[in-house]
């Protein structure tokens, strides 16, 4: 497979203010004063200049060692909090800003949509502000002219093409602006954050879009918020954090270790249990059933089995057990328990064997509990690795409106032909 | 090092496009529109006749002191703005900058060419007053598209040069309109070049705005034979700026980004 990206190293320097020194006597302030211009020019001209020292105090590392390789037709995703360097590192791969050191080697024509509508001019009408638009990022007017109603139709503006732009309500001037560059073919795409605009009906359309481009053998590098829409379109992932790369991988173990992290460790080995009164121990977990690639990762809507094996050293008599399921914020998502357990020594599974496992793509932990009448408890385990649901996401497109459970579901409005009949009993609907 | 002209020339939809856009948006949703390109010219001609015509009586070289000042002020109107608007171009498209890539030369060399279309508009004016004031153009005038290279290229070079410096040190930014009144005297657009004496004319001829109002005068006015000397020294000079000016501006260009 050929190389689209290959970054080697990449490391990027900003300079950010220091606090001026303050001195105390009227002849000092006085001196500061007079020497205000002198120190203007050289902080002035520090700004593009850096020595070779770079532990300077008022320096900051926005990117460190960043080497990775996109191949060709790629769609990957890149998270990280804010701050972490996800646009700096999109700004140097897009040329914008010029690594302090390293190197990226861009093979194929790039463009860049770190923000929609670059360059728009109020005065100007829709129509030539899509032209506009879209030379500036890097389309020919030949281009332009060809796609120009495609363009248009897509924004859904065909009334007010010819009307200053500063007249269009702010979905209709980011309709716009996307919709051009929704219709950019290069053959590398870098994208930041810009495919939550618009209601909703625009946003299906533009996931649509993006879903056409990422299967039509482009190579596209997408930063985004939306882990949902990551996980639609990304096969994999980069997640950065304070300027280097934490993990770079398929997306469901990305995300799933990012989101891991973003909700804190805490309930990592809650309780510890005293090997002395140690009758069994759990070993571990897999899925059995549908053979996953990964004995952690589950990619279907169906049934699951999933197993949690133990070693028993002591017979167990009248013994229960709990299994629960925590999601990445530590929140409880469910819980069972089974009793009467008898079990004697050596190995055994605790095999469930579940219709669905409906969640909201993301990682979640099991907890296993083991108790019997004699000695109360006898293990209790955050289980590892976590588990990670990476079935396609079906719910709403954004977010914060998806909810805890994902599953198909299907939808289609029909003629209601009963709702008329006086005969049944009246329900009303309250706003 | 010189800019990457196969790029340069991939993106030239876009030089047009922000040509167009400067060009409009400027006259946008204002009363006298283009007509905005003759008061600023006019009124300057006014007042030059009055102060320098009528009260200080200084030598228009036979002809009407109206038509001699505005003959100059075509051109260095022309300059003056395409220079201040250059300066600050990159500032002012800062939004651009750190958005999106592309030849970053675009910026600085946009108010070049939009600002051509002021100069037609004033070119035009000054056929009106020719015929107003009934002076006949000489055969010479047909080299002015040769000057209007010259001062295309010395407001390109001093704009390329000064945006950049702009962009880190908004200083520049600040004096330049100030140090375009300056300049002013230092091209012969309220006097005369034979006002200089002869032993300075060369130094003085450095100034590339000296050619050119003189070969405008020279052209259309007949006031003296085509000023060759000055011309050649003047071109010099441009074709100087503006190469230092592109090598000085690709030499910047990387970190415009992070400074601005």
């Amino acid at each position: 497979m050929s190389i689209a990206i290959d970054a080697r190293n990449i490391s990027k320097i900003y300079r950010i203010g220091r606090a001026e020194q303050k001195r105390d006597t009227l002849v000092g302030a006085c001196m500061n004063l007079a020497s205000i211009p002198i120190r203007n020019l050289r902080r002035l001209r520090s700004l593009s200049v850096f020595g070779g020292n770079q532990d300077e105090e008022d320096t900051i590392w926005a990117l460190k060692d960043v080497t990775f390789q996109v191949h060709t037709g790629d769609v990957i995703g890149i998270v990280g909090r804010n701050g972490s360097g996800k646009s700096t590192l999109l700004k140097v791969l897009s040329r914008i800003t010029p690594p302090t050191r390293g190197e990226a080697r861009i093979y194929g024509r790039m463009s860049s949509l770190l923000e929609v509508g670059t360059g728009f001019h109020p005065e100007l009408s829709g129509r030539e502000n899509l032209y506009l638009n879209g030379t500036i990022l890097g389309m020919t007017k030949a281009e332009i002219v060809k796609k120009f109603d495609e363009i248009v139709d897509f924004a859904g503006v065909e009334k007010f093409i010819d009307t200053p732009v500063k007249r269009y309500s702010s979905g209709m001037r980011v309709r716009l602006a996307f919709a051009v560059a929704a219709h950019l073919e290069p053959e590398i795409m870098v994208v930041d954050e810009v495919l939550a605009v618009g209601d909703l009906a625009f946003q299906r359309k533009c996931l649509g879009k993006m879903n056409e481009v990422g299967e039509s053998g482009r190579t596209v590098l997408l930063v985004s918020h939306q882990m949902s829409q990551l996980r639609r379109l990304c096969k994999r992932a980069i997640w950065i954090d304070g300027g280097a790369i934490q993990k770079f991988g398929p997306t469901a173990e990305v995300l799933g270790a990012y989101e891991k992290s973003m909700s804190g460790d805490e309930n990592q080995s809650l309780w510890t249990v005293r090997e002395s009164r140690r009758k069994a121990s759990f070993l571990g977990w897999d899925i059995a059933e549908p053979q996953p690639r990964q004995p952690n990762v589950v990619e279907t809507h169906g049934a699951v089995v999933v197993r949690f094996h133990l070693q028993v050293m002591q017979p167990i008599h009248d013994g229960h057990h709990d299994l629960f399921l925590y999601d990445a914020e530590g929140r409880l998502v469910w819980g069972t328990v089974a009793s009467d357990l008898e079990l004697e020594p050596g190995k055994h599974a605790f095999v469930y064997t579940l219709s669905s496992l409906p969640l909201r793509p993301g990682s979640y932990s099991w907890r296993v509990t083991l108790y019997d009448r004699a000695t109360g408890l006898i293990d209790r385990q955050n289980c590892v690795p976590e588990l990670l649901i990476a079935t396609e996401p079906l719910g709403h497109p954004r977010d914060e409106w998806a909810g805890f459970l994902n599953f198909p579901h299907t939808f289609r409005a029909v003629r209601d032909n009963h709702t008329a009949r006086a005969d049944r009993p009246a329900v009303s609907v309250t706003r | 090092m010189l800019p990457d002209r196969k790029e340069l020339w991939r993106y030239r939809d876009l030089l047009f496009f922000l040509v167009w856009r400067d060009v409009k948006a400027r006259y946008a949703q204002s009363v006298l529109g283009v007509g905005w390109a003759i008061i600023q010219p006019l009124f300057s001609m006014i007042v030059f006749t009055v102060v320098f015509g009528s009260l200080a009586k200084i030598d228009s070289e036979g002809r009407p002191y109206a038509i001699f000042s505005y003959t100059a002020l075509v051109p260095w109107t022309y300059f003056s703005n395409a220079v201040s608007t250059s300066t600050g171009s990159l500032i002012t498209s800062s939004g651009m900058l750190s958005k999106v890539y592309f030849p970053r030369l675009i910026i600085p060399l946009t108010p070049l060419l939009s600002k051509l279309i002021d100069f037609g508009v004033g070119f035009s004016i000054l056929f009106v007053l020719m015929l107003w004031f009934q002076v006949t153009p000489t055969l010479n005038a047909l080299y002015i598209p040769l000057l209007l290279m010259v001062l295309m290229l010395a407001a390109g070079g001093m704009g390329m040069w000064l945006t950049s410096l702009a962009v880190q040190y908004r200083d520049v930014n600040y004096g330049i309109s100030f140090g375009m009144q300056l300049l002013m005297y230092a091209a012969p657009v309220v006097y005369p070049a034979s006002l200089v004496p002869d032993a300075y004319r060369s130094f003085y001829a450095l100034n590339p705005m000296v050619g050119v109002i003189e070969g405008f005068r020279a052209g259309l006015l007949g006031t003296t034979p085509m000023p060759w000397d000055l011309i050649a020294i003047g071109s010099c000079t441009a074709l100087l700026l503006f190469v230092t000016g592109a090598l000085f501006f690709r030499h910047k260009e990387a970190a415009f980004a992070d400074v601005v």
